[in-house]
């Protein structure tokens, strides 16, 4: 059974139609992509899909500890309780905090103690627990070799660093599904291809599922085992990365874009 | 450092820091030193940081713009003179401040699930409206002496009893701000949206600052209420709120440490031109202005006082940074 189902979404601006009448189904464990030409409505499917805002029509079904329910239109914050975490397309760090604050802050939701009496008195149980999350804090760092950075404030990383620090954030709420919008965006081949690798080694080290906007086809073409399209907002077409490279359709939206880069 | 360690170290520091002031202000009382006129500048002082340091919590921590909070300490004053003026026993004391500080916090909540909705400017005059329907309230209720205020309320407070309030409340809001729920606050201040989307109920959170603020706000007003005998509503107006609010500005939007030394340097400056009034609220604004043209963020930012351990580590760190 699918992990996300999206049945029939439309979301509508005033007079335009960002996402409409969209279908999908992403089954566990799979890395898939989600590509189409600018204002295509990517990001307004992933605000769709983590409640930033509510549809106009359609279904979110969600299937994690093995009961399936809806969630559109549900609060951000119950969301990513039920297991859907995302990263930005504009970087979204809490940038005046630091590296290892911006981690811990994303386990919170997971957090042992109470308000009344450990957060206010510091009671054993807030000392224990303090020492889990900065120890499990650092091992997410390490996927990225940012370890050492930890006491460094969000804002002083280089610009791919503070890319890597989004995901590893969002890795610390401990979600089923990841969805990443442009993770790749602004960085060197280089970086890229190292960016690539360590996505597929997140999701066999954890078990994820990854749903990934992306604009660097390669990245694309070499990661994803599925993609979806859109184009307009609508679903053009899905299928295995080479259906995709060799669709009319999706030539014709990506008209003078290089498919096979 | 390991938490444990920080732990141990800072509880140490704390435990100095507070005998420390409690045994030199004590010994300058005794001594004479510190006369009867100037226990009052001294009153004001923990009452001002209490305040601060809650509306830091809001302000400067959660990023909530509020300018009620005299709102609160209104609440918190006349609730703790009501008590003591039946029961003029120190339990009927403490009482009062018990009865004062829950009061506002369910103001604060009452108020806050509403407002909190709004962000900024929106938020700043919903908070504003809130202090003056409490003030207009004070000022027409029989049960708190109308226009004329209360007279003749038991005076409780003394250095002990206000060192001890004060201590009380800079150490519970530190304590918060380093827990799980305190960042979440901070987070919230970040970026709103972020936080919401790391599974932070925003809502609850803000709800949650305002009403700590105003218990805070409670504790400091009716520590006020014992320390001045009389009660009026006037006291409770909006330039309340912007000196409490001026408090937090000016030592710093998040820093703790911030709001206790601007608390102690307004009230000097204040006692200092008291035959000149003024000539002070010339400078209070020359002040002000100067402070948010020179150091917008306040006398500390959002850092605490570094600690004489900590310098030599960010003397130490510096090269390599500016290596990268
Ligand atoms: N909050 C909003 N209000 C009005 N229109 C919006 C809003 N959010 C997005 N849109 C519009 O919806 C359309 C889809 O935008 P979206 O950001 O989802 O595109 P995208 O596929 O992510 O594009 P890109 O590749 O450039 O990131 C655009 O025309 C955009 O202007
Ligand atoms: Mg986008």
């Amino acid at each position: 059974m699918a992990l996300l189902t999206v049945k029939n979404l439309t979301k509508s601006f005033g007079g335009l139609t960002a996402v409409s009448d969209v279908n999908m189904a992403i089954e566990p464990g799979e890395l898939v992509g989600l590509i189409g030409p600018n204002g295509a409505g990517k990001t307004t499917l992933f605000n769709l899909l983590t409640g930033v805002y509510e549809p106009t029509t359609g279904k979110i079904l969600l299937n994690t500890n093995g009961k399936e329910r809806e969630i559109q239109g549900q609060k951000p914050y119950r969301i990513c309780g039920e297991g859907i975490a995302r990263t930005f397309q504009n970087i979204r760090l809490f940038k005046e905090l630091t590296v290892l604050d911006n981690v811990r802050i994303a386990m919170h939701q997971n957090v042992k103690y109470q308000m009344l009496p450990g957060a206010f008195f510091h009671t054993p149980g807030y000392v224990k627990e303090e020492e889990r999350l900065k120890k499990e804090a650092e091992e997410l760092l390490d996927i990225f070799q940012l370890t050492h950075k930890k006491d460094e404030k969000a804002k002083n990383l280089p610009y791919g660093e503070q890319r890597h620090l989004e995901i590893v954030r969002a890795m610390a709420t401990k979600p089923d599904l990841l969805l990443l919008d442009e993770p790749a965006a602004g960085m060197n081949p280089k970086e890229t291809a190292a960016l690539t690798q360590t996505i597929a080694q997140l999701r066999r080290d954890f078990g994820l599922t990854i749903l990934l906007i992306e604009h660097d086809m390669s990245l694309v073409m070499k990661v994803c085992e599925r993609i979806y399209v859109l184009n307009y907002g609508q679903m053009l077409a899905q299928g295995l990365p080479e259906e995709i490279r060799n669709n009319k359709l999706v030539i014709e939206a990506y008209l003078g874009e290089d498919m096979n880069a | 450092m390991e938490i444990r360690q920080m732990r141990k170290r800072n509880t140490v520091i704390a435990l100095i820091l507070m005998i420390g002031s409690f045994a030199l202000i004590q010994a300058l009382i005794m001594g004479g030193v510190i006369r009867s006129y100037q226990q009052v500048t001294l009153a004001t002082i923990c009452i001002n940081i209490i305040l601060a340091v809650g509306l830091n919590l809001v302000t400067g921590f959660t990023g909530q713009f509020s300018l009620g909070h005299a709102g609160f300490m209104a609440i918190g004053a006349y609730a703790c003179a009501i008590i003591t003026l039946k029961n003029g026993s120190v339990a009927g004391f403490l009482l009062g401040i018990l009865a004062g500080a829950v009061l506002a916090t369910v103001f604060g909540i009452l108020i806050g699930i509403p407002t909190l909705r709004l962000k900024g400017d929106y938020l700043a005059i919903a908070t504003l409206g809130f202090a003056e329907i409490i003030r207009i309230f004070a000022q027409n209720l029989t049960i708190t002496g109308g226009a004329a205020g209360l007279n003749g309320i038991p005076k409780f407070t003394n250095w002990p009893w206000l060192w001890a309030f004060t201590c009380l409340s800079i150490l519970l809001v530190n304590a918060f701000i380093h827990s799980s729920h305190g960042r979440a606050c901070i987070a919230i201040r970040e970026d709103e949206i972020a936080a919401e989307a790391m599974g932070i109920n925003t809502t609850k959170y803000k709800v949650m600052a305002f009403a700590i603020g105003a218990f805070f706000a409670g504790i400091g007003g009716a520590l006020y209420a014992s320390t001045f005998y009389i009660l009026k509503p006037t006291t409770f107006g909006f330039m309340k709120s912007i000196d409490i609010l001026m408090i937090v500005v000016l030592g710093g939007m998040g820093s703790i440490t911030g709001s206790v030394i601007a608390a102690v340097v307004l009230a000097v400056i204040t006692t200092a031109l008291q035959s000149f009034s003024e000539l002070r609220m010339v400078l209070y604004a020359v002040m002000l202005v100067a402070i948010m043209l020179f150091r917008p963020q306040g006398l500390m930012g959002d850092r605490e006082l570094p600690l004489p351990s900590e310098w030599k580590n960010r003397r130490k760190k510096q090269p390599q940074s500016a290596a990268e």
